[in-house]
């Protein structure tokens, strides 16, 4: 029996993440001020819940071997409608929610049906969707935010249950969620199957096009559920609102070992992606750092992180 | 006797497990059209890749122009005047013919391309060739003769003493393949030799000056063409003494399982057959003749144009391959890492996968029925391994195969397609796989076999049906086996094996 040798690269696979979450951690202990304080812990969970909950959306699509560019506009349109339904049409707030998450997954399932039957490359349709509903976004009230949601609404943004926001509390159920379906469901191993191998999949008896459309109105459903955190934390829906996502997202998911060319990866890797973002993010400005210098280093950490995963790629190929 | 342009001498070419070519040694003249023929794995394609340059022999010689080599580059090759056509275009689809023949070529000074000076060549070129091609048009919109006669004229462009020709007329009509000739016979008054490589016995009478034959990588004879017809040139391809064993097995074959009637789609056309229950039926034919897509479209993977597939007498209608495996019917693909694994999952992983929903309770796998079924079939396979959840990546290629295998069973498949079961894979686990086949056959499975290998396809089979550009062509029973019968028909004979040509 051939055995692989483990090189540095399988530990990187298994624990670098983790490694890497030590040293961000530990470092801004020791260099950014209040770093360490309860409030601020709490802090960056509650602001990397929304992104979180986008980012495995994006996890699935990823793993799947397609690509979500558009969970941005997604998120800006759906906040728009939810303002426009609660405080423009006074409509109650589960209605209103329900309705905001349809659309989300209807906005999800139009990027598959387009990637498939079209037989367009998912960046491009994703692209254009991004674009289109940016657009949108504007168009709904011509460019103007909607403030002003109902009480109860807001709670969703702002609320605590016990110390623990309740964003953190959605954030942590979506995972879990997304963790079942990923590891636990069959329709979980499917997406695996698609991302690995797509004609090994549809030889397999899957339905690939159903999965393909199944996986981007998942996407579409985490981003729905993240506009109704975002509009009720900030009291408006701004329709320029999540227009940083698509990148963010993506550097999230490659961290986190999301393999670009699909197949791989795992939601408790990507977990760990989000909260090194959000550490970063705080760390930096508790250090006085400007964003522009913010913006280098998540560059150069997705150059990294995809860098590393190429370079193991690569080896495969060289190895069959 | 005219020049000896061209020697090989005692080349061998050993990849691991296997010997592609054997000590093959033979001579080309200087002018002649040379043909090069053999079945499926004769080992031509290595040949011309070790003249080409593009790969290097592990032993032996090339003498060209009375010069050594122990081995070609590709620079070597076209420096010595050695210019190839494969049977996949080289060409640049999009830009016209003219820059096509001259790509990577300098033909004029400075950083511009002057196209008017290079069309004007290129039309010399054509017009050389008593051919008419719009040298400006991309080749995308020139027919498959047409960007054939490019192919020439680039590597006519170049220079080439020798030209190889890999299966020229594969792609082409009647009527293209005449204009074709026209062209070849017209280089040879030009004074170039061509090697020429060709599945169509018939064409090898039209245009061929003499002949060499490979079995199994190793050389059989040279003969002048009018010395020779096509059943000695056939008896020549297949003549080996049937000499590997094959697992004897005691199946009962019972009631019709499967039918197939009047199947069209993916270039197949009105093919129709029965399988039995317990029966293993082997389908022969050339590489490109259908068969794998016949496979294809029986198991819901290209769609079917028309006819009509029965299973126990009942209709059945499959749009895609959850429909196939739904009605008992796998399917073992014939390149098993692109689509018969998933090379980075587990084998646990593998075995399920074909069938998840049956090893799920509602949405849920059900990790219990899943180790049930890894360890059963690991055991019934018997897999090597020293863990189940071992990636599939890391096992051999016999092994690999027994995943796929499982896999499919494990789907409950009453009907197993092999497309090629041994390919790549090693002796000791041929045996392996064969035994397999047997007793999934006693166990009253039915097994559809495309193979391209010979003495596999008769020492398996209970009937063999011969595909021939995309109709069947031909069925023998058991007690007909007869590999120069066979051979004929895979090769376009008409049923009793004449050399009557069959061209249309």
């Amino acid at each position: 029996m051939e055995q692989t040798k483990k090189t540095w690269i399988d530990y990187y696979k298994k624990f670098g993440i983790y490694i890497f979450l030590a040293v961000v951690f530990v470092f801004f202990a020791i260099f950014a001020p209040n770093f360490l304080s309860s409030n601020n812990v709490i802090n960056i969970l509650r602001q990397v819940s929304m992104f979180g909950i986008v980012v495995v959306g994006v996890s699935a699509v990823m793993i799947g071997g397609g690509m979500d560019l558009s969970v941005g506009g997604q998120m800006a349109v759906v906040g728009m409608i939810l303002g426009y339904l609660m405080v423009n049409l006074n409509l109650g707030i589960v209605p209103a929610i329900l309705i905001g998450i349809l659309t989300g997954c209807i906005f999800g399932s139009l990027n598959g049906i387009l990637a498939i039957k079209l037989h367009m490359a998912p960046i491009i349709v994703t692209l254009s969707m991004m674009l289109v509903l940016q657009g949108v976004a504007y168009l709904i009230t011509g460019g103007y935010p909607i403030t002003g949601m109902p009480e109860g609404f807001t709670r969703i943004g702002q609320g605590y249950i016990g110390i623990i926001p309740v964003p953190v509390i959605i954030f942590l159920l979506f995972v879990v969620f997304g963790w079942i379906v990923m590891n636990k469901t069959y329709l979980g191993r499917h997406i695996y199957a698609l991302g690995g191998n797509k004609e090994a999949a549809r030889l397999a008896g899957i339905n690939v096009d159903k999965l393909t459309i199944f996986i981007y109105a998942f996407t579409g459903f985490a981003a729905s559920i993240a506009a109704v955190i975002m509009v009720g934390r900030t009291n408006a829906s701004q329709p320029g609102a999540g227009s940083s996502y698509p990148f963010d997202c993506m550097t999230a998911a490659c961290l986190g070992g999301i393999s670009i060319s699909g197949g791989e990866g795992k939601i408790s890797g990507v977990v760990v992606g989000v909260i090194i973002l959000g550490i970063l993010d705080n760390g930096l400005v508790l250090m006085g750092v400007n964003s522009n210098f913010q913006s280098v280093v998540k560059g150069l950490i997705l150059l990294i992180a995809v860098a590393i995963d190429c370079y193991q790629g690569g080896k495969k190929k060289r190895i069959k | 006797m005219a020049n000896t342009i061209l020697s090989v001498r005692e080349i061998t070419k050993d990849y691991p497990g296997v010997r592609a070519i054997d000590h093959l040694s033979f001579d080309v003249e200087e002018g002649e059209i040379h043909a090069l023929i053999g079945e499926n794995g004769a080992g031509k394609s290595t040949l011309i890749k070790t003249l080409s340059g593009a790969i290097t022999p592990t032993s032996g010689t090339i003498i060209v122009n009375g010069k050594e080599f122990s081995e070609m580059t590709p620079k070597l090759a076209k420096e010595q005047g050695i210019g190839v056509i494969y049977q996949e275009f080289t060409l640049v689809p999009g830009i016209s013919a003219a820059e096509n023949v001259f790509l990577g070529e300098k033909t004029s000074k400075g950083i511009f391309v002057n196209i008017k000076e290079r069309e004007r060549r290129a039309k010399e070129l054509f017009d050389g060739m008593h051919v008419e091609i719009d040298v400006s048009k991309p080749v995308r919109d020139l027919s498959p003769a047409c960007q054939q006669i490019v192919e020439i004229a680039k590597a006519v462009s170049k220079d080439v003493k020798i030209l190889i020709m890999d299966e020229p007329t594969a792609p082409l009509t009647v009527s293209e393949v005449d204009t074709l000739f026209r062209v070849v016979r017209d280089l040879k008054k030009k004074g170039v030799t061509i090697i020429y490589i060709s599945h169509r016995l018939e064409e090898l009478f039209e245009i061929a000056d003499r002949v060499t034959v490979m079995r199994d990588g190793a050389y059989v004879g040279t003969e002048k063409i009018e010395d020779i017809d096509r059943k000695k040139l056939i008896a020549m391809m297949a003549g080996r003494e049937l000499k590997e064993s094959y697992p004897s097995r005691k199946a009962q074959i019972g009631e019709e399982v499967l039918r197939v009637e009047d199947l069209c789609g993916n270039g197949d056309r009105d093919i129709s057959f029965a399988l039995h229950r317990g029966e293993i039926l082997g389908f022969a034919g050339l590489v490109g003749a259908g068969r794998t897509e016949l496979m294809r479209v029986i198991y819901g993977a290209d769609p079917m144009e028309s006819g009509k597939i029965y299973i126990h007498g009942k209709e059945v209608h499959i749009k895609c391959c959850g429909d196939a495996i739904h009605a008992g019917i796998g399917y073992i693909p014939e390149d098993r890492k692109a689509h018969g694994v998933f090379l980075p999952m587990t084998i646990k992983w593998n075995t399920v996968i074909n069938n998840l929903k049956a090893f799920s309770n509602g949405l849920f796998v059900d990790t219990k029925k899943e180790n049930k079924a890894a360890e059963e079939y690991q055991e019934k396979f018997r897999i090597k391994t020293p863990s189940l959840e071992q990636r599939v990546r890391n096992l051999s290629g016999g092994n690999q195969q027994k995943v796929v295998l499982a896999k499919t069973l494990a789907a409950n498949s009453e009907i197993v397609i092999f497309d090629e079961p041994t390919r790549g894979i090693d002796v000791g686990a041929k045996q392996e796989i064969y035994k397999l086949m047997n007793e999934l056959a006693e166990s009253g499975k039915s097994i559809l076999m495309v193979s391209s290998d010979m003495p596999e396809l008769l020492g398996m089979s209970d009937r063999v049906i011969v595909i021939y550009e995309g109709e069947k062509i031909g069925e023998v029973a058991k007690e007909e086996f007869d590999q120069n019968y066979i051979l004929d028909l895979a090769s376009g004979g008409k049923e009793n094996g004449t050399n009557e040509k069959n061209m249309d």
